[in-house]
């Protein structure tokens, strides 16, 4: 009999000038009640210190919440960041204010997934476990 | 497929040791990863690095949750590397009883040293360990040491009163304390405020903090030989860095002290003599105990019994174990076969 022991690791974070992490806190509250290990990184970091944090702390998968409207650009650049830095097999997934037609092309720079308001938590808890098999 | 991205993240655990060895973060996450899920292979990948480990210098941070141990890492780790010392940072945080899940959160005050090349930092979670530290911890010790690692500085769990295994694994250990927990009584008591190498009153802007600093003062001077290290304690302001260098130098001090003593190597024998017999003990539980008790396991009629009291554990405990030892002497090579 071999206990399983692998976690699920998820970083949650913000993105640019965003002062908003209610959406963030309870993305991440819900991950733990879910069994999944979450490092939560705080306000107002870089790609470059998302990207950073997450080799380091090697997760699973990246959620990013933005308000801001700066997704096109940021969202992107972390995904660039991550495959120059041979970590592309990290999933980066989005939630916030995302317009529907913004989804498509983020989706063709690596961008996994998009979760707008409303989504019930265990719709994103359920997505993780899939895809992260 | 064939990026060298996809591959290291999923390459063989040798490869990942060699990459690590070779300077690579991303190798060195993934390794750290595989030893917390203690995935099949590990005990060789630990059994390679060792040969590579025994540089690093451990230093421990524990106290109450709030006092300010994350800033304060922070701010140590930047001291340390301003003086060319290459940094590791495992910070620790709770794992939920109900649902194994964690929310970690150290680096969230860990801005200082976020972009830092030479400090690296790891969260884990307990993954239910009492004690303030998870069960991985002393192995993830020796990967970053392997790596070249100078000091690795360890923050616990938010402790309470008992949770003294920091200082099993670490050098030095560091309790911080903050005005305003209670009175001179709360420092007598045993457990975590005795394994302090270093005391750090924190927050010692705030009212209260002199008067913390001489209660401990008086307290510990009562114990303490002349001869032996006294541990200083040290006011500090995390938040605004004041009094930071201070607590480096005694860091650096009791480093001093234990090598000059010839404690450090006594330090480490004692704790890889510890380490062998936790080892020992696990493996003869999970290997050999658990699977002769198997037929031993209480039944449900069993335990009404006991609820009910018409029979006592005790009596139950010891026939177990007196089954056990029984099928043991009956065939003691054959340990797969008894109880059978």
């Amino acid at each position: 009999m071999v206990k399983q022991k692998k976690k699920v690791r998820v970083l949650i974070g913000k993105l640019g000038l965003d002062g908003h992490d209610r959406g963030a806190k309870i993305i991440s509250r819900a991950l733990r009640d879910a069994g999944m290990e979450v490092v939560y990184t705080g306000l107002k970091k870089t790609p470059k210190d998302i990207a950073r944090i997450a080799i380091e702390e090697d997760v699973n998968l990246i959620g990013i919440s933005i308000l801001s409207g700066a997704h096109e650009t940021l969202l992107p650049e972390l995904c660039q960041l991550l495959k120059e830095n041979e970590a592309d097999d990290i999933k980066v997934i989005a939630g916030g204010i995302i317009p529907k037609d913004d989804v498509p092309p983020l989706k063709q720079l690596g961008v996994e997934a998009v979760f707008g308001p409303g989504t019930k938590t265990e719709e994103i808890v359920q997505f993780i476990k899939t895809v992260i098999q | 497929m064939n990026r060298s991205g996809k591959i290291l993240g999923k390459s063989s655990p040798f490869k990942l040791v060699d990459e690590m060895l070779k300077g690579s973060v991303r190798a060195l996450s993934r390794l750290i990863t595989l030893i917390e899920d203690e995935t099949p292979g590990s005990s060789e990948v630990l059994k390679r690095i060792y040969y590579h480990s025994g540089n690093a210098y451990v230093v421990g941070l524990t106290g109450a949750p709030g006092t300010g141990k994350s800033t304060l890492m922070d701010h140590v780790a930047i001291e340390l590397k301003r003086q060319g010392f290459k940094i590791g940072i495992i910070a620790i945080d709770p794992s939920s009883p109900f649902t194994g899940g964690a929310f970690l959160g150290d680096r969230l005050r860990m801005t200082e040293t976020l972009n830092e090349d030479d400090i690296y930092i790891r969260s884990m979670s307990t993954r239910g360990n009492l004690g303030g530290l998870s069960v991985a911890t002393k192995n993830v010790i020796k990967i970053l040491d392997a790596f070249g690692k100078d000091f690795i500085l360890i923050e616990t769990v938010g402790t309470g009163q008992a949770e003294v295994d920091v200082m099993k694994e670490t050098e030095t250990t560091i309790v911080v304390s903050v005005p305003g927990l209670g009175d001179e009584i709360q420092i007598m008591k045993a457990g975590v405020m005795e394994i302090g190498d270093i005391f750090v009153v924190n927050k010692a802007d705030k009212n209260g903090a002199d008067r913390l600093v001489e209660e401990i003062e008086t307290i510990f001077r009562m114990g303490f030989r002349s001869e032996e290290w006294v541990p200083p304690i040290m006011k500090t302001v995390a938040t605004k860095r004041e009094g930071v260098t201070a607590l480096v130098e005694k860091i650096l001090n009791h480093r001093e002290y234990l090598i000059g003593k010839g404690l450090l190597r006594t330090k480490r024998m004692n704790r890889i003599q510890q380490e062998i017999l936790e080892m020992v003990n696990a493996k003869i539980i999970n290997e050999i105990i658990i699977p002769i008790r198997e037929p031993y396991i209480v039944s449900e009629k069993l335990l009404d019994d006991i609820v009910l009291r018409r029979k006592d554990p005790y009596s139950v405990t010891e026939e177990i174990v007196d089954n056990i030892i029984e099928a043991f002497q009956r065939s003691p090579k054959g340990v797969n076969q008894i109880g059978k």
